[in-house]
């Protein structure tokens, strides 16, 4: 049988939700008491897997009393507390910080952006064409997958999933500042010069494709990648006996990207370069 | 940890700046030659948490490199991770962040040329132009801009850093093209500067408290600082005991000087109350808000005044260890607090048992290397730590988890010397200084047009008027900037708002760290706006996305329209205030939540671009 880790019984406390009574267990995010109501808010360097680092802001809401607004993802419920989502306030910090990404980065294979954008009547195009933006050519320096920080919204989940909350390996870290503060192995090389151990569970985590695996670089150079023809299969990796979940992701009878089931409580998502990328030998049908 | 190194190697020169801080390699796991017999090399390599404590020295690692070699290059930076157990892409990513590194060759010597608010209208243009013409490839200087140098009472100002195995620093202020080529070229024959009591128009004045020192007695000698009343707080404190020290300054009204204006009891108390330990105390000198200078003039003139009141602070929240974190741009203040700091130690006014009263404190230096949000106190606990300068999110605030996660009393340096008069008058008399919720004497660091800049002491309550009277105003007065970049401009015919907390708060303007600057009508507004700009954007940390695009896009649209007015302008500036309004609501700091503070006061009440 197996067993299902059920965590230490929590108290429940009360807060005021959009003027509704709402009651989550302690410890509880904003966001999560939001989620659990049904309600819509925007999130970008979220991730279920993760800490939150409430760096993008798109998730702020208005807690009544607060000096500023504060990232739902992070600020835990208080009992008491009256937080307000929907506001003109919070709805125009995220139309206003939708509107700088948008008009900062490439967008365009960010699952919800082109949704968000339309909710919160957003246009990046309004800060002028010379507006400056992050313009760099997708790195392509080994086979398995690549970096196009063009894409990039600096949201630290790749940093955060290479380092001390999951992989340990380190091989990645915010360098620079500013606006011209970039995603970089050490002194800003190479992949295959770094501590990268292809593992690949940075790209498990980016929410805006600025790190994809170079199958899914190369059909969408292509123009072949198409997600509803795709099937998803969950099965596990027959490479050792930890047993980790992979879901393969198969298009045309060809495994073209492995992720991992982010609610596995053992892995959280994560796998080792020869789950997520060992899927070779499946197709070698020679 | 696993760590992963490339192939590059530290020079020999190199290598032995980092062994100078940190000792000889004990292994070949620490970077040492590889024998392949020693016991330590087969058997032992640091590893765990015992490797993991020393990231701390991560930041004076990469200063040791950059003050001998002048840059941090792969080898020297990959051996300093060797030796800290630090992954190299961290690393990497620390050095990156600060404006005094640089991870790519340069020369030894950089002449840092302030073009900042107080130092453009004064000629700081021409001072680089003229530098940078004089000074260029080949001339072993490499000449930058720099953001506000603290010097604004001599402006323009330059300050020149060659490394080497002691890093020589000149200061160029007032800078003439001359002065700013000679302290690059020559810094080790350039002039002297001037005392920090010139910095201090009033100084040796009866009726000042916390500048009464400076200039008086001589910032080298403890006896010196003794024979003017020096140690006699400590004294008292030890008699209060800790928690009557809380009562005390609680009792007094004092309020944070760094520019938010908390009260300096309630953090206490709620840190000495805290179960967790160690306590830390940290002085946060990272002075950095253009215009402001108090902090520098307070350490240069009157040093073992803030080793006094750091004791003190240390004794009432339980700390034994405080850190003084102190701007990379202030060598002369370094200078003295380290000697200040020594000869206390040396006299068993720190160490383990303070006065003979059982009471262990102990003062650690370090220095910022050039970032203005590191002078946000949980970016600070960041930068000592070893990590990039960032904000953490609040809460949890730094008195639960602060410095290392523990609970940790932040204060400014002036916030600290403070507590020096409050113990010695004791609170009511104190109290009864300035204003009913202002209390106690402010300093002010004036700057601009007037014909005395520098640093004064009043009490709260004095009006604009009276300060700029003091320090004698010149004609065509057009706008008086309060609080520095982060602050906001106010006009001409306001200087009758009272300099108190509250006073300034109701004339919807802020008394931030200090700063008032004046600038009279030459002075071009839109120029001055984009210069403010131009710092918020190089700055921002990059964390939080509201700030670092948000500051760009400013700078941009004001850039748009240094040239324009009336309904030209107008489309800009709605752009200005949405982009200013979100910046405000949701950025992490109050670097972001400030940025747009300056270039609004100006477009509302100068009627800036009309």
């Amino acid at each position: 049988m197996t067993a299902i880790p059920l965590g230490v019984p929590r108290r429940l406390l009360e807060f005021t939700l959009d003027g509704q009574e709402t009651r989550v267990p302690e410890g509880s995010t904003i966001l999560d008491a939001c989620r659990a109501a049904g309600k819509d808010v925007p999130t970008l360097c979220q991730g279920d897997t993760l800490e939150p680092k409430n760096a993008c802001r798109v998730c702020v809401v208005e807690v009544e009393g607060a000096r500023t607004l504060v990232p739902a993802c992070s600020r835990k419920a208080e009992a008491g507390m009256r937080v307000r989502t929907d506001t003109e306030r919070a709805r125009h910090s995220r139309k206003v910080v939708l509107e700088l990404l948008a008009s900062s980065v490439d967008l365009s294979t960010t699952p919800n952006a082109a949704v968000w954008l339309k909710e919160y009547e957003a246009e990046p195009d309004r800060f002028g064409p010379d507006a400056a933006r992050i313009d760099q050519e997708p790195r392509v320096d080994n086979d398995l997958y690549v970096r196009d920080l063009g894409k990039c919204v600096l949201c630290y989940k790749c940093v955060d999933a290479c380092g001390d909350q999951w992989q340990n390996t380190f091989a990645i870290s915010v360098a620079g500042r500013g606006f011209d503060a970039r995603i970089a192995v050490e002194h800003d090389g190479p992949l295959t010069g770094s501590a990268c151990v292809y593992c690949g569970n940075c790209v498990e985590v980016c929410p805006t494709g600025a790190l994809s695996f170079k199958s899914e670089f190369d059909m969408r150079a292509a123009g072949t990648w198409d997600e509803s023809r795709q099937t998803r299969t969950t099965t596990v990796c027959a490479y050792c006996g930890v047993g980790c979940n992979l879901t393969l992701h198969v298009q045309d009878n060809e495994i073209v990207k492995v992720t991992s089931p982010h609610d596995n409580p053992v892995t959280h998502g994560n796998l080792c370069i020869k789950g997520r990328f060992g899927y070779q030998h499946v197709q070698n049908r020679d | 940890m696993d760590l992963h190194f490339g192939d590059s190697e530290p020079t020999d020169e190199e290598r032995a700046a980092v062994d100078a801080l940190l000792g000889p390699p004990q292994s070949s796991w620490e970077g040492a030659d590889r024998d392949g017999t020693g016991p330590a090399d087969l058997r032992w390599a640091r590893g765990g948490r015992a490797a993991r404590d020393r990231r701390d020295l991560l930041l004076p690692g990469l200063h040791a490199v950059n003050d001998r070699i002048g840059w941090i290059s792969d080898g020297a930076l990959d051996y300093l991770c060797r030796r800290l157990t630090v992954p190299p892409a961290e690393a990497y990513g620390v050095a990156t962040f600060y404006a005094l590194f640089s991870v790519k060759p340069r020369p030894r010597t950089v002449l840092h040329v302030c073009t900042d608010i107080a130092c453009a209208p004064a000629g700081a243009a021409d001072v680089l132009a003229a530098a940078r013409d004089r000074l260029g490839p080949g001339s072993g200087v490499l000449v930058q801009s720099s953001p506000c140098l603290g010097l604004c009472e001599r402006a323009p100002a330059a300050l020149a850093v060659r490394a080497g195995e002691t890093v020589r620093t000149a200061v160029a202020a007032p800078a003439t093209p001359d002065a700013a080529v000679l302290a690059a070229t020559a810094p080790e024959s350039a002039p002297e500067e001037p005392a920090a009591a010139m910095a201090v128009p009033q100084a040796g004045r009866a009726e000042l408290t916390l500048l009464r020192r400076v200039g008086v007695v001589d910032p080298a000698s403890l006896d010196d600082y003794r024979a003017h009343g020096g140690y006699t707080a400590l004294r008292r404190a030890f008699e209060l005991g800790p928690a009557g020290v809380i009562r005390e300054v609680t009792d007094s009204g004092l309020v944070g000087r760094g520019g938010a204006a908390f009260p300096t009891g309630v953090k206490w108390k709620a840190t000495a109350s805290q179960p967790d330990h160690p306590h830390f105390l940290v002085c946060n000198a990272d002075e950095s808000e253009p215009g402001t200078f108090k902090d520098r003039v307070l350490m240069e003139g009157d040093p073992y005044a803030l080793v006094e009141a750091m004791t003190v602070a240390g004794y009432a929240t339980g700390a034994h260890k405080g850190y003084l974190y102190l701007r990379g741009e202030y060598p002369r203040a370094l200078r003295r607090m380290e000697h200040a700091v020594a000869q206390a130690r040396s006299r068993g006014f720190l160490g383990e048992d303070v006065l003979g009263m059982g009471y262990a404190f102990d003062i650690e230096i370090r220095r910022g290397a050039g970032a203005y949000i590191c002078g946000e106190e949980t970016a600070l606990f960041n930068s000592i730590e070893g990590r990039r300068g960032e904000p953490r999110s609040k809460p949890p605030f730094p008195v639960e988890k602060g410095l290392f996660g523990k609970p940790t009393a932040e204060n400014n340096v002036e916030t600290l010397v403070n507590v020096l008069p409050i113990l010695t008058m004791g609170a009511p008399a104190y109290a009864a200084i300035g204003t009913g919720r202002s209390t106690g004497p402010k300093l002010f660091c004036v700057s601009g047009s007037v014909e005395r800049p520098g640093v004064y002491e009043l009490p709260f309550g004095a009006t604009l008027g009276e300060l700029l009277e003091l320090a004698g105003v010149r004609d065509g007065l057009r706008a008086v900037l309060l609080g520095g970049a982060a602050g906001g401009f106010v006009r001409a015919d306001e200087l009758g708002i009272p300099l108190t907390f509250e006073g300034t708060r109701e004339a919807g303007a802020t008394l931030g760290s200090g700063v008032v600057m004046a600038f009279d009508d030459t002075v071009p507004l839109p120029r001055l706006l984009l210069r403010i700009a131009e710092f918020f954007r190089d700055e921002s940390c990059g964390q939080c996305v509201p700030c670092r695009v948000g500051t760009v896009r400013q700078e941009e649209a004001l850039h748009r329209i240094a040239d324009r007015t009336g309904a030209d302008a107008a489309g800009d500036i709605a752009l200005l205030r949405e982009v200013g309004r979100a910046m405000k609501d949701a950025s992490i700091c109050g670097l972001g939540q400030t940025a747009w503070n300056a270039v609004e006061s100006a477009i509302d009440r100068l009627g800036a671009y009309k």
